[in-house]
């Protein structure tokens, strides 16, 4: 990407930053903008339907956990954040919207209305993060388990999970019960 | 009067037309569908929260099992946004395996689509004649990293190792004659790229005997003409990608729009459709196929006038050779701490996407500094396209949803994770 070009994806960007109260941040040749809360959907909107940008496609969203650790360095300031990848086709850019959302409650607007692929996006996010997606036309659970209690992909649940099933023979049918294995490190973290 | 009432079926999760574990919950009228709930994640293996607890580098073989019909694809994204993380450059020659290894997975993954696409819609032969393809280029797979299928072949920083000079040869056996062994050894006689310049000589009239037996068969159109039609405007607000969007006209590809590799240094074709039924999405993954061994070809003539390096000469990054690892001090101890520790990536978060054979396959990546990711995503194409069954598949007959199922071509390994 030529510098003309990035620079003026960079004040468009800082245009609209500007008037939603975000911020904008481009590492490794990628554009971040994180927006609060109250405004996220307000953003997103602008970013599918103005003219300079025309985000036709949401093209991932996830949700992510911080835990007590990122949070202490202070970049991140809440515990959980949804993370929205847009592309637009007609101007070939790419763009990351970042929401940060609190440990208690984490609610943000649903997005279904804008883009038709959050739905299942969201779903996804709700099983495993437990984030809530107000006004989502069906929020249940897609990936994990029947019955699954707990969000898997938060940081405070175990690798191994908290129960393992078998078939039970006297019983009949297959049962749940707590975890045998303890969870271990194999190889430690680090940074350096 | 009779009161009339929709009724509910279940199709699956196992059942050979629903292409792995997927359960349908479907509200009929009569034989017309009114609502399909799929009911996904049978096959979920958490595999983004165990990358959040291993090394860089041991994900690799995780990503195989992803989409496991276009292994090497997965594995390109992974290693793309590991490179893009570390800020590092891979050899050419490296660049020019990699783009030959993601088209050749990119046929294999078509071959098994057409396959499975056709015997699910009554074309049983198709597949026979698509695994007799399918086979030699698992060979090549096996000669070139060891597994047919599960390759772990890219690593961040390059490939494994370079192109073999010899292709394995069948032994004589007791139940083929040595003419037959003979016959079969003809194109393995010479290194990995004469064999796969042999395929890629033979594969486009291979191509034409798929589309005799299928493209003007009476049968076939009337199985996916107008079958599951999505207009331009829906497919891009649906998130589809790849053929899937290439389908109903938009000329989008990564490898042309977003490229990465040495894709800008060589030719092809992006090939759409028009209406956007089943029956353009067919004839865009037959035209891929042809475009991707047109790659091939291009790639078998770069390599074989260019040797190099195939790996960064960076040891804190990719493993230094054995040779020297067993009298040089310096090497033993970076061959450890690679394989015990790994290396560390700057802090910061990248999304890089490539071309796989399904559509767009992204790979997320939040690093904190450790030598592990805080946090990995896989945007992985057929969730978007099996989210979007529900409204493809609504009005269409019950049999309509199985051949709505294999257009999409979806893989369970990456819907589910």
């Amino acid at each position: 990407m030529s510098t003309a070009i990035s620079g003026q994806k960079r004040a468009a960007f800082d245009a609209v930053a500007l008037k939603f109260e975000a911020t904008v941040e481009e590492k490794f040749g990628e554009f971040t903008l994180i927006a609060p809360a109250h405004n996220v959907i307000a953003l997103l909107t602008s970013l599918r339907d103005h003219r300079d940008f025309l985000f036709e496609q949401l093209v991932d969203l996830c949700g992510v956990d911080f835990d007590q650790d990122a949070r202490r360095s202070d970049q991140h300031p809440e515990r959980f954040a949804v993370v929205y990848h847009l592309l637009s086709v007609s101007k070939n850019t790419r763009v990351r919207v970042v929401v940060y959302l609190p440990e208690i409650q984490p609610i943000v607007r649903t997005v279904v209305g804008l883009w038709a692929s959050a739905n299942w996006f969201e779903r996804e996010a709700f099983d495993l993060f437990g984030i809530l997606f107000e006004g989502h036309p069906d929020l249940r659970r897609l990936l994990t388990d029947y019955g699954f209690v707990g969000h898997p992909f938060r940081k405070d649940f175990p690798l191994s999970g908290h129960v393992e099933m078998r078939y039970d023979e006297e019983k009949g049918r297959v049962i749940y019960e707590p975890v045998s294995i303890e969870p271990r490190v194999t190889v430690p973290r680090v940074v350096r | 009067m009779t009161e009339i009432r929709n009724y509910t079926m279940n199709f699956g999760p196992q059942h050979p037309a629903a292409h792995g574990v997927l359960r349908l919950i479907m509200e009929m009228d009569g034989e017309v569908v009114e609502r399909i709930d799929p009911h996904i994640g049978l096959l979920h293996r958490a595999t983004e929260k165990l990358a959040e607890s291993k090394p860089y580098n041991h994900s690799i073989g995780y990503m195989d099992r992803l989409d496991y019909v276009s292994m090497m694809c997965n594995e390109h994204a992974y290693v793309l946004a590991i490179e893009k993380l570390l800020g590092v450059q891979v050899p050419t020659r490296a660049q020019y395996i990699r783009v030959m290894f993601s088209e050749i997975t990119r046929i294999r993954n078509h071959l098994l689509w057409i396959a499975a696409h056709g015997l699910d819609i009554g074309a049983m032969a198709v597949f026979l004649y698509a695994f007799r393809e399918r086979e030699d280029l698992c060979d090549v797979y096996e000669a070139t990293s060891g597994a047919r299928l599960h390759a772990a072949y890219f690593r961040p920083g390059g490939v494994y190792r370079d192109l073999p000079e010899k292709m394995p040869r069948y032994a004589s056996s007791k139940v083929h004659s040595d003419d037959e062994i003979r016959a079969k050894n003809m194109n393995r006689e010479g290194s990995v790229l004469d064999f796969i310049e042999s395929f890629v000589e033979r594969f486009p009239a291979c191509v034409d005997e798929y589309e005799n037996l299928l493209t003007d068969n009476r049968i076939w159109k009337q199985r996916t003409v107008d079958i599951a039609v999505v207009s331009p405007e829906r497919a891009l607000q649906l998130g589809f990608t790849g053929p899937m969007l290439r389908g109903s006209g938009f000329a989008w590809d990564l490898r042309r729009k977003q490229p990465y590799e040495v894709y800008p240094e060589l030719k092809f074709d992006i090939p759409v459709g028009v209406t956007g039924d089943c029956y353009d999405r067919y004839l865009v993954r037959m035209e891929e196929m042809r475009q991707s061994n047109h790659i091939i070809k291009q790639c078998v003539n770069w390599l074989k006038d260019n040797p190099g390096p195939v790996m960064l000469d960076d040891h804190k990054l990719t493993p230094p050779s054995r040779e020297n690892m067993k009298d040089d001090m310096e090497s033993l101890i970076h061959h450890f701490k690679l394989f015990t520790e790994g290396y560390s990536t700057p802090p910061g978060q990248v999304y890089q996407a490539v071309e796989a054979p399904k559509g767009e396959f992204g790979i997320y990546i939040i690093s904190d500094g450790a030598n592990k990711p805080y946090r990995l995503k896989v945007r992985a194409p057929g969730f978007a396209h099996l989210a979007a069954l529900d409204e493809m598949a609504r009005g269409h007959m019950l049999s309509d949803v199985v051949a709505i199922i294999g257009t999409q071509d979806i893989v369970f390994g990456e819907v589910d994770r």
